[in-house]
């Protein structure tokens, strides 16, 4: 697990208060949505505050958001490509 | 009802007095309460009104209520702490959608509605101390006025950590620290903390009611002088003697100028038994709801748990008829209830 990963993971299960989850809990290529950690629309919303926020990512086209948001792997390497803090 | 689970007969038994400045409520499991995606998102006000709101509804085996009224000071001030914390320290940037759509006073009762699929009635009443009489006085309105059969009836405050902070800061709060009870009190403020009672309030008698609230008076102000006509005054209004008041549920909360308020109410009922409450509650501004839960238990069970004797028992008295309640907070916000037994 990279150091990036390990962060994004704790951010995430603060933001969404995952209760009783910890980072090791979330598999890199485990889907956020639906059948996988159970996401829904609302933290869709949290998760776009948080890149912003956190990594200075705006993220103005919602189209992109699936494929951005699909797992932990995939939101990693958008981060690391596009981030400006 | 309630979340500190006061149906249960040997709640009172149990309970343990408040000796510090601010308590938190002690939280059951709220594992099936709602979807896990949902009750992550919950403040502790919430939680604690759907569980509160569920235990009364099952109790009475009403699955869908006419109507939901809810009553709160500072409604899901959880929600709104964060919700400014995050604007304050963000600079009014990265604003993120929970805490703002649960802040606001009314969550609980929408979201039990959301839960029940109750379309009916809902209204929240904030109004300081009496937000839980507000709500209680509207719904006794809309029972006789014959519209509704049953009302899911409730009070709701919660601990928010900057809210509670500004309150002990402005002395309204007793100091941390301090370990003082409602009746060894010697500094200014009071011991805080939080809760949730909700009540099945229906207009039939049915086999697991409790008892009947007979009226509800409100008064903004009042001198201490004063608070004796308005009692007189409630108890002309509803037809009723001082001496057939078996019990009174006085709202003493440790603070000085707030309990000389209910020692001139008592003076003017001296063959009733005095009971108090807050020392088990803790004060909030919906913590009232609390003492209407006391007295239905009384109602209900016949007996009065010794914890809640303000002084010597009475042993002659056996039976608990008429029950009055006296709330006021900081010499606003006065509010008479009258129960008896059904």
């Amino acid at each position: 697990m990279t150091a990036l990963n390990e962060e994004l993971k704790r951010k995430i299960i603060d933001v969404l208060n995952l209760e009783d989850i910890t980072p090791t809990d979330i598999k890199d290529d485990e889907a956020l949505f639906d059948e996988g950690l159970g996401l829904d629309s609302i933290d869709a919303l949290e998760l776009i505050v948080l890149m912003d926020k956190d990594y200075g990512i705006k993220l103005t086209d919602p189209k992109l958001g699936k494929s951005i948001f699909q797992s932990i792997e995939t939101m990693v390497a958008y981060i690391s490509e596009n981030r400006t803090k | 009802m309630t979340t500190q689970g006061v149906w249960r007969p040997d709640f009172f038994s149990e309970a343990r007095e408040i000796d510090q400045a601010i308590t938190t409520a002690d939280q059951p499991s709220y594992k099936g309460l709602a979807s896990p995606a949902a009750i992550r998102r919950m403040s502790r006000g919430m939680k604690m009104g759907m569980y509160a709101a569920q235990q009364a509804l099952g109790e009475t085996a009403v699955t869908v209520p006419d109507a939901i009224i809810t009553g709160t000071g500072l409604g899901c001030s959880e929600d709104s702490d964060k919700f400014l914390r995050s604007m304050w320290e963000n600079d009014e940037q990265f604003l993120t959608p929970t805490s703002f759509i649960q802040s606001t006073h009314n969550t609980v009762a929408a979201q039990i509605a959301l839960q029940l699929s109750c379309k009916g009635y809902n209204v929240t009443h904030v109004n300081g101390a009496s937000s839980f009489e507000s709500a209680l006085l509207d719904t006794l309105l809309l029972l006789t006025s014959g519209e509704h059969k049953n009302v899911l009836l409730g009070g709701i405050d919660e601990i928010a950590e900057q809210t509670y902070a500004f309150l002990q800061a402005a002395g309204y709060i007793k100091a941390s620290g301090l370990r003082e009870t409602v009746k060894n009190s010697l500094s200014p403020g009071v011991n805080y903390a939080e809760g949730a009672q909700f009540f099945s309030m229906g207009v039939d008698q049915t086999e697991t009611s409790y008892g009947e609230v007979v009226d509800v008076a409100l008064q903004n102000e009042l001198d201490i002088p004063e608070a004796g006509s308005f009692l007189q005054d409630f108890l002309t209004t509803n037809d009723i003697q001082p001496t057939a008041i078996d019990a009174v549920i006085l709202g003493y909360n440790g603070d000085e100028n707030d309990d000389l308020f209910y020692n001139a109410l008592q003076q003017e009922l001296p063959l009733t038994t005095p009971l108090y409450y807050k020392h088990l509650s803790g004060q909030f501004d919906s913590c009232s709801a609390f003492g209407l839960a006391a007295a239905a238990f009384i109602l209900k069970y016949q007996t009065i748990p010794p914890v809640l004797y303000w002084n010597e028992k009475n042993p002659a008295k056996t039976t608990w008829k008429n029950i009055l309640i006296y709330n006021h907070y900081r010499g606003k916000d006065h509010t008479l209830v009258l129960v008896r037994t059904c």
